[in-house]
């Protein structure tokens, strides 16, 4: 009995033959990794976690109305989540109000994917991969939709990046000093939406934040370089996703709880690491502070 | 011949509604110039920083600023807020707050130019920041976060510098210490600087001139000119008194007791840390 569910949870028989199988999915992970681990930083600084979790849900209802509408389930949950950033960012430019719409979408949008799920007479497992992920093997055309826009999100965050992270931590004196603020800040919604749509094709929309937030959470806890923050967030999420589909393979259980749990795990070392070393970070002051050092 | 001023507003009026902040405001800056506005609060002193970075439309009048009129936000402008504390774990060290300075509004990755790093580094020295120059900006102290700031708005050489309460919730040795840099980079580069607070007295050894702005009226002057009683007295329309002691400036009775440090609660330098 208790060996079943061990071999159900790890399974590793024709454990290659099952790997070529899911070698798209593999890349698909890795690229939403990379994604994930360079969009996050800046979902942390800009205090968007909660609107991740509000994207996602509005990009599972967008996908579950392509599945019943017999289109593709990507465009439909790009359109989901184009729908939901935009409206948090041009409705939402202060925290407060921002939390409140997305509570107020966040519910409409699962509720309404729910309903469009029910209609839906097809697959069941097409049904549950939306919510909780899925290792169905990425087909090629599919992988080339992700590929695509993984690169439109990535190369999209490289021309940003500098005044993104200036607007991000520093609004009014970036403002002050003549930086489109507000465009910036709809540019990186527009972005982190195609982020998030694609995240959902392997994690689901319930476990997106596995994906755009823990990694980061787990590299600023261990460093505050800007360069060493987004190149940590990356290897985390990468190793999450990539060792969550190499995990799941063999039981065929769903792939999120692989990748939240790994994802998890790195965060609490993380964590430890940062309140071990306190919270001085990875490079501290070059001499110790003295009253004199400081009077000076 | 004189110099072009910085900063120009002619016949300058603000009113939200029909409640009318400032009217008929004529003010030049000069470069080099250091110009403290004082008055209670709401009476639209924020604002005045809002105009000047394009923020807030004049409802009449023209604003100028180096000749031309204002845009928003400008790379010749620098601009040092109030302290507020980066959240914890912000991934961002005192140096890279003054990148932004150098060059934050350039597009691509924050790779910085050896050119670039030798300026950053040059700024944190010389506002007394090498030493934690590389600690993550949060783990500063209040006095500490606003060098690096100071640092941060001087360093693209600005003609004008906007400080907007940057002492506020600082105790007063950091006060004078943040006040006097400020003073000595503005001397030094022949910046001008607009500098909005509600108490006078840790920089009134530096002030050129005041503007001071209370009861919808203004007075602009030498602070000897515009912080006397009867000037007060007649803005405030109540019996105001003002009194110096030991070169300080202390108002009484006024409705919003300008003038009396009003934050006695010290900032004890490190205790955060």
């Amino acid at each position: 009995m208790n060996s079943d569910l061990w071999n159900q949870i790890f399974g590793f028989a024709n454990y290659g033959e099952l790997l070529v199988l899911v070698k798209n999915s593999i890349i698909a992970g890795a690229l939403l990794g990379v994604v994930g681990g360079l969009i996050g930083p800046f979902v942390m600084t800009r205090d968007l976690a909660f609107a991740v979790h509000g994207i996602s849900e509005l990009s599972f209802a967008g996908a579950s109305a392509a599945l019943l509408f017999g289109a593709n389930v990507i465009v439909g949950s790009i359109g989901g989540s184009m729908l939901a950033a935009l409206l948090i960012g041009v409705l939402g430019a202060r925290a407060r109000e921002r939390n409140s719409i997305i509570a107020v979408l966040m519910p409409f949008g699962l509720g309404l994917g729910i309903l469009l799920l029910a209609l839906y007479t097809g697959r069941s497992a097409n049904k549950f991969g939306l919510l909780t992920g899925q290792i169905v093997s990425v087909d090629n055309p599919q992988l080339l939709v992700l590929v695509v826009i993984s690169v439109v999100v990535i190369a999209g965050l490289v021309v940003v990046w500098r005044p993104l992270s200036f607007a991000s931590v520093d609004a009014d004196v970036a403002r002050a000093k003549g930086l489109p603020v507000t465009a910036i800040s709809i540019a990186f919604m527009i972005l982190l939406g195609l982020a998030t749509a694609v995240s959902i094709q392997i994690v689901g929309a319930l476990l997106v934040l596995s994906l755009l937030v823990t990694p980061a959470a787990a590299a600023m806890r261990v460093t505050a370089s800007p360069l060493l923050t987004p190149l940590l967030s990356v290897a985390f999420a990468v190793t999450s996703v990539v060792g969550g589909i190499l995990l799941a393979l063999g039981g065929g259980l769903p792939i999120s709880p692989y990748v939240t749990t790994i994802s998890f795990i790195i965060y609490i070392v993380c964590r430890v690491i940062g309140a071990r070393r306190g919270a001085g970070g990875i490079s501290g002051r070059v001499v110790p502070a003295s009253p004199e050092a400081i009077a000076r | 011949m004189t110099t072009p001023p910085v900063l120009s507003l002619r016949g300058a009026t603000l009113a939200f509604g029909d409640r009318q902040l400032w009217h008929n405001l004529n003010l030049e800056v000069r470069p080099g110039e250091f110009l403290a506005v004082l008055g209670p609060n709401g009476t639209g002193k924020t604002s005045l920083l809002k105009t000047i970075l394009g923020q807030q439309k004049l409802t009449s009048g023209t604003i100028e600023f180096l000749g031309e009129p204002v845009t928003r936000g400008s790379r010749r402008i620098g601009y040092i807020p109030q302290q507020k504390l980066l959240e914890q774990g912000t991934p961002l060290r005192a140096r890279d707050l003054v990148a932004f300075g150098v060059n934050g509004h350039r597009w691509g990755l924050p790779i910085s130019s050896r050119a670039e790093r030798r300026q950053v580094d040059e700024v944190l020295a010389s506002v007394g920041a090498s030493e934690y120059a590389n600690m993550p900006v949060a783990t500063l102290s209040g006095g500490e976060q606003q060098r690096v700031r100071v640092g941060q708005s001087i360093a693209g050489g600005p003609s004008l510098l906007l400080c907007d309460e940057p002492l506020i919730s600082l105790d007063l040795h950091h006060q004078r210490q943040v006040s006097e840099l400020i003073d000595a980079k503005r001397k030094a580069l022949n910046t001008a600087v607009v500098f909005v607070t509600h108490d006078v007295n840790p920089i009134l050894g530096m002030v050129d001139r005041v503007l001071y702005l209370a009861g919808g009226r203004f007075r602009i002057g030498t602070p000897d000119e515009v912080l006397r009683s009867e000037v007060l007295s007649y803005m405030y329309d109540t019996p105001v008194e003002v009194i110096r002691s030991r070169g300080r400036i202390v108002v009484l009775g006024s409705p919003e007791g300008y003038g009396v440090h009003d934050h006695l609660e010290h900032h004890v330098e490190g205790a955060e840390r």
